[in-house]
């Protein structure tokens, strides 16, 4: 049996107060009790010892102060006084000892029943513990007291003690309340650990039992919050956060099968019927070749409409790997512009560029740069007449700083989106013309927004009255504050 | 069109793709040798002499890039084209930093192939340390950045100097719009506007415009070359 199926039989038939043992709490609980209680005993033994001493100090200092006074007793009236004296003393009830015994032992007077000789024998002044028997009192029960003793010339001795029942009684009252603290620190350290043991294992255990049912395929599911802000308030917080991320993940890879199997399989079909068309049909070279090439330029589209919804999963995904750097779109915006110059003029129109000082973002270019080309083609394909006629509308491409984001605007002057479809067309495969003559696989404008997501941002559609404005807004990186306001001056950032 | 025969080799174990390869590399007039898997592709790569190695990525055995790194290990220089499904910025890099040299996505155009591959194999030539790229009579200085054609200077803007100055040094050779986007713009994506070919005519109209003979020329189905000569 390994050390584990011990444990499992010793608690396994326990039940719920087995896994309590097992718990944190416990360890947590029995550590405390461990290192409360040795904390108890040495404040104890710290007072107890202390006081001891103390009340050793002042009982010697009671002692001597009579000895001093009865001395002085002898001193002025020889034994006579001092025996007269003692036996004045003896007789008032109190916690004193006294005796005045001559040279062989034998007491004067006095009111200690019983005490070892040897006692008496005792170097001056030394202060000594002894047992002793009251002559006023229970004669077979035993006191303990303090003695000293003084010698006088012929032998005779003066004994004066105190007893210390008070100072015993003292010892037990600290003792007894050890034994009680000891008693009531266990009781308390079982509380708490069967209280947080409780709390945390149901915790626990409503997180494995969701986790469960997780992984059952039931994705909706979230952690419990009890609103309370602890820990597990937190940790819950966090996993239901990165559960919505997995759903949304899910959602976006489901989406995309979908759209694949609905949107890519309809061209396959047309290409497939065409080649056996061709097949079938086909009478000379020229046929062969005719039907060879629309082919290809069919396969191209479908090349190009899988990468790009490839692409907006990955980005979605956050895990296209491309890494994020400190960087300023006025850049990207500067060559995107010098791209498209030309071929927005070859299209009739002309691009403006408007806004100056720096847009420092934390991003990627690549991504930042693609988005931008999305809407720009958006704008030349949808925004400008297709018969050039008079003037050359405009393409704006403007970036600035508003609120702590950078915005980055596409406008057109075409025919814009009405606004009941502005929401619409950032989904996949959404294009405004039902026919689909136009070319374009109605992905631009969710890959944009797939940009604008994985940066912390978002897209706006607007009306550039007339024409359509879309708005990249990207949060603007915080720590370019220092190196330049809001932008008026140099400060490039690579 | 004047095309040094190259010998290549080509490590791609789809059987249809390689053979559909080898066939049209052999009909652009290069000789291409085969190899099916990753361990057989080091094999015929040690013995070496090849101008240009196409290697996909993933393959039985060995993987595409360990034996790029094995070559460059070697310091054996030859050029290397990956070929690979994977075609994300980090696939890119992660290729290029194994030592290729140039890196194409699947599915491909064959001419967009066969334009890569010469074009890595003239820049594993000598001549490439030229300062002053002639073709005919149109010049382009490196270091000064002037251009002239029959002794009078053409003014360029900066990226047209960028694209005539990529164009001129694969003179001879077809340059795709991918490979100009991909030089001269830094972008590894397909915008659906064709800005390439705005851009090149625009550059065309500069150093062919009021000359007889034009120097740049539009491949059909491939993209553009820029030569003497009709």
């Amino acid at each position: 049996m390994t050390g584990r199926d011990t444990h499992e039989a010793a608690f396994g038939t326990l039940g719920w107060f087995g896994r309590l043992v097992r718990t944190t709490a416990f360890k947590l609980a029995l550590v405390n009790l461990v290192s409360y209680s040795a904390l108890t005993l040495f404040l104890i033994a710290y007072i107890s010892n202390n006081t001891a001493t103390l009340l050793d100090r002042q009982l010697e200092a009671t002692i001597g102060s009579e000895i001093n006074s009865l001395a002085e007793q002898y001193r002025r009236g020889g034994l006579r006084q001092l025996v007269s004296s003692v036996e004045l003393r003896s007789r008032r009830p109190s916690a004193s000892l006294y005796l005045v015994a001559d040279y062989s032992g034998n007491t004067i007077v006095g009111n200690v029943a019983d005490l070892p000789l040897a006692v008496l024998n005792l170097p001056d002044g030394q202060p000594t513990q002894v047992t002793y028997q009251r002559l006023d009192g229970d004669v077979s029960r035993e006191f303990r007291a303090v003695v000293r003793v003084f010698a006088m010339p012929g032998g005779f001795r003066l004994l004066v003690g105190r007893d210390i029942a008070e100072r015993q009684e003292f010892e037990a009252v600290v003792a007894e309340a050890f034994q009680v603290a000891l008693v009531v620190m266990v009781v308390l350290a079982f509380l708490t650990w069967f209280l947080i043991g409780r709390t945390v294992l149901k915790r626990v255990e409503s997180v494995a039992e969701t986790a469960r049912r997780i992984m059952s395929g039931d994705l909706g599911q979230r952690l419990d919050v009890t609103g309370s802000g602890d820990e597990f308030d937190n940790l819950a917080v966090s996993l239901n956060r990165m559960l919505e991320r997995i759903e949304a993940l899910m959602n976006g890879l489901k989406e995309v099968s979908d759209n694949i199997a609905h949107d890519l399989k309809t061209p396959l079909t047309r290409l497939r019927n065409r080649m056996e068309t061709t097949l079938r049909e086909a009478r000379d070279d020229a046929d062969w070749r005719d039907a060879v090439a629309s082919s290809i330029g069919e396969a191209d589209e479908l090349i190009h409409t899988f990468d790009a919804l490839l692409r907006i999963a990955r980005v979605e995904a956050g895990s296209s790997g491309d890494s994020f750097d400190d960087l300023d779109v006025r850049e990207v915006l500067a060559d995107v512009g010098e791209l498209y110059e030309p071929v927005v003029e070859d299209a009739g129109g002309r691009l403006v560029q408007a806004g100056d000082g720096p847009l420092p973002i934390r991003g990627n270019r690549a991504l930042i740069a693609q988005a931008l080309t999305n809407l720009l083609d958006n704008a030349i394909k949808y925004g400008l007449p297709e018969e050039p006629g008079e003037g050359s509308p405009p393409v704006r491409l403007e970036g600035r700083v508003a609120d702590g984001e950078v915005r980055v605007t596409v406008a057109d002057a075409g025919p814009g989106i009405p606004e009941a479809d502005r929401e619409r067309v950032l989904q996949r495969f959404v294009r405004l013309e039902a026919s689909r003559t136009r070319p374009g696989s109605g992905l631009g404008l969710s890959l944009v927004a797939a940009v604008a997501r994985i940066h912390g941002g978002r897209i706006e559609l607007g009306d550039a009255a007339p024409g359509l404005a879309v708005t990249l807004v990207l949060p603007r990186r915080p720590e370019a504050e220092r190196t330049g306001g809001d932008g008026d001056h140099g400060g490039r950032d690579d | 069109m004047s095309r040094a025969a190259m010998r290549v080799l080509l490590i791609e174990d789809d059987r249809e793709a390689a053979s559909y390869l080898v066939k049209a590399l052999d009909e652009a007039g290069h000789t291409v040798d085969h190899a099916a898997d990753g361990e057989a592709g080091t094999h015929f790569a040690e013995t070496g002499g090849y101008d240009v190695l196409v290697v996909d990525r993933m393959l039985p055995k060995r993987d595409g890039l360990a034996i790029v790194e094995d070559l460059r290990r070697r310091h054996d220089h030859t050029p290397v084209l990956i070929l690979s499904a994977l075609g994300q910025v980090d696939d890119r890099v992660k290729g290029l930093r194994a030592g290729g040299d140039d890196y194409l996505t699947k599915p491909y155009a064959f001419s967009e192939l066969l334009a890569r591959i010469e074009a890595l194999a003239r820049r594993n030539r000598p001549g490439d340390v030229d300062t002053v790229y002639r073709v005919g009579e149109l010049t382009l200085d490196r270091l000064s950045h002037v251009v002239t054609r029959g002794g009078a200077e053409i003014v360029l803007q900066p990226r047209e100097f960028r694209l005539l100055e990529y164009m001129m040094r694969h003179a001879g050779q077809v340059v795709t719009r991918t490979m100009l986007l991909e030089n001269v713009w830094d972008y590894h994506f397909d915008p659906q506007t064709n800005v390439i070919d705005v851009h090149v005519s625009r550059l065309r109209s500069k150093i062919d415009k009021g000359f007889d003979k034009p120097l740049l020329h539009t491949i059909r189905g491939a993209g553009y070359m820029i030569r003497d000569g009709a």
